[in-house]
């Protein structure tokens, strides 16, 4: 009761009109107060009460602004709950300092109750609702208004609502918390993909610009300097193969397959000679996804090229070790060349184990010890199995029978 | 005992382990046949027991801290029995009569010997052969038991002498 306030009937600027009602009754909690056979009038930002016919003359009356409501119930009335709901309950936040008089200075309940005669008009239960839900009083131009509107201690309301209505306690406040968080990463997250989508889509276009430009200044040759165009093109590289072969541009699987050798082909032979004209299997997919930026094939694919490299007469060739271990190599690096190469490094080094050669040679143990074992089968080296490990050694049986 | 004049391969590590290349390791094999045969030789032994080649100085080469597993022993072994230059004694295989020469080999160095000294239709017995006074300028003085009985067996095939047995002690007529 120590919420409502006395004031003449008159809307604030902003406030708005919404329902009345007649025959209300209003209780300070549980208790009865004078204040029966009245009148109910909702606005956006108070409940006004006066008696019958006050509030339309614009007479003093009880008003409650709804800042101060931060929940309502209904009560259901009469025995055996018949009849529907005849009070509205409304759970109330403490009064805030600086409010006008009211019909009482203190309270003990922290709710009051309108009780309607006639029953709770379901329609007027939910302008109520809304009414509080909409919060209309924080919003900026109303506010404004009614500082100017009405005296400076009314007004002169901090962000005591605002406050209220966030702060949530208990269970449903952190359950709430947790939702808002998950809608909003929900929400990053779709906006992030969203990004990604448009990119793939946008890549292609991407690749016929560039491949546009740079047929320009093949053109322009003249006019650019070699220097230019080389940088250019440089660029491009790093962006990638400027023209993946993708699978849907191709009818069947077999072509694509060609033609993915083909590009492998073209591609692989560089990067070979630099790697000692030898690479796994796994690091040539690395290397050949990385080069394609977005159109990634899977292993499968690469494989299934490599053994078409053959057919196309390419520079180098899928090979299978006995072991099991794939690489793609050169095919000038045959065995016999392997061989002779490493039975070399054997001489120089006396002895030597497959982690050694990957030093000397800079391959892989896995290809060190591939290699090694190729020599050792083409009777170019024998082998040392002892408690230290694989070692290999020039192969003297045949070398000192020969001699 | 004699000292051993080990050769090359054996202070080269992979000497100590098979060589999966065909032709390397027939080489290797080769090598550890004269070598085995050389030590045994030298020794004086005639077997070998598979169990015991672990200490065995010859199939350890303690400078190079390799050794020659049981495994790769035996897979030597059954070559040289391919050869006829080793038999198993038992059916475990464990233990191995090593020939410096083959039966054949001896059994003709025998008959030699005996045909070279005129006891041809005359008998001599088994310890004279071994341990005689006449015999030991001979490669067969002092050789095993059986591997000499083995090689008079197998010239008696041949018909070239008869072994016969009289009291406790064994002796062979050569024709």
């Amino acid at each position: 009761m120590d919420r409502f306030e006395y004031i003449e009937a008159r809307l604030f600027e902003g406030e708005n009109y919404i329902k009345r009602d007649k025959n209300v009754k209003i209780y300070d909690g549980d208790d009865k107060t004078q204040f029966t056979d009245g009148e109910v009038v909702l606005t956006t930002h108070r409940i006004l009460w006066g008696k019958p016919g006050d509030i339309p003359r614009g007479l003093v009356c009880l008003s409650l602004h709804l800042y101060y409501v931060f929940c309502i119930e209904e009560e259901s009335g009469g025995v055996f709950g018949l009849g529907g709901p005849k009070r509205i309950i409304l759970n109330l936040s403490p009064s805030l300092p600086g409010k006008r008089p009211g019909p009482a200075v203190v309270s003990t309940y922290h709710f009051l109750k309108l009780s309607f005669k006639d029953g709770v008009d379901p329609a007027f239960f939910k302008a109520l609702y809304d009414a509080i839900a909409a919060k209309e009083w924080e919003s900026p131009s109303t506010v404004a208004t009614s500082l100017s509107v009405s005296s400076p201690t009314t007004s002169a309301k901090p962000s005591g609502p605002t406050v209220n209505s966030k702060i949530r306690s208990g269970i449903v406040g952190i359950e709430r918390s947790i939702e808002e968080q998950h809608r909003a990463t929900d929400q990053s997250i779709s906006v992030a993909f969203q990004d990604l989508t448009k990119l793939m889509e946008k890549a292609k276009d991407m690749v016929a610009i560039s491949k546009a430009i740079s047929a320009k200044i093949r053109e322009k040759q003249g006019d650019i300097s070699e220097d230019d165009t080389v940088r250019f093109k440089s660029y491009l590289m790093s962006l990638g193969i400027d023209d993946p072969v993708t699978r849907d541009t191709f009818r069947s699987d077999s072509d694509y397959y060609m033609g993915l050798a083909q590009q492998l082909s073209d591609m692989m032979v560089g990067v070979l000679m630099d790697c000692g004209g030898i690479m796994s299997l796994a690091d040539v997919w690395c290397r050949v996804n990385r080069a394609r930026g977005l159109e990634l094939i899977s292993p499968e694919d690469l494989l299934n090229a490599c053994k078409l490299l053959q057919t196309i007469d390419a520079p180098l060739s899928l090979r299978k070790f006995p072991s099991g271990a794939c690489v793609l190599q050169l095919n000038s690096q045959r065995d016999e060349e392997v061989a002779k190469n490493i039975s070399g490094l054997l001489e120089e080094n006396e002895t030597l184990t497959p982690v050694k050669l990957s030093q000397i040679a800079n391959v892989s143990v896995l290809l060190a010890r591939e290699h090694l074992l190729i020599t050792e089968r083409l009777g170019m080296a024998c082998r040392d199995e002892s408690m230290e490990g694989l070692a290999f050694y020039p192969n003297l049986f045949l070398r000192e029978s020969a001699s | 005992m004699t000292e051993i004049t080990w050769p090359w391969q054996y202070n080269f590590p992979p000497f100590f382990t098979i060589q999966p290349h065909a032709e390397t390791r027939a080489k290797q094999l080769e090598a550890w046949q004269q070598l085995i045969v050389e030590y045994l030789k030298a020794t004086r032994q005639s077997t070998v027991d598979v169990r015991e080649t672990q200490n065995n100085p010859l199939f350890n080469n303690t400078a190079i801290n390799r050794k020659l597993s049981q495994e790769a022993v035996l897979t030597i072994l059954e070559d040289m029995a391919r050869t006829g230059r080793a038999a198993p004694t038992d059916k475990s295989k464990n233990v191995w009569e090593v020939y410096w020469h083959s039966l054949d080999e001896w059994g003709n160095m025998v008959y030699n010997w005996a045909c070279s000294n005129g006891l041809n239709n005359s008998v001599c017995t088994l310890f004279e052969l071994r341990e005689g006074e006449n015999t030991v300028d001979e490669e067969f003085h002092g050789l095993d038991m059986n591997v000499l009985l083995k090689a008079l067996k197998a010239l008696e095939i041949k018909g070239k002498c008869e072994l016969m047995e009289f009291d406790d002690n064994q002796g062979v007529k050569f024709f």
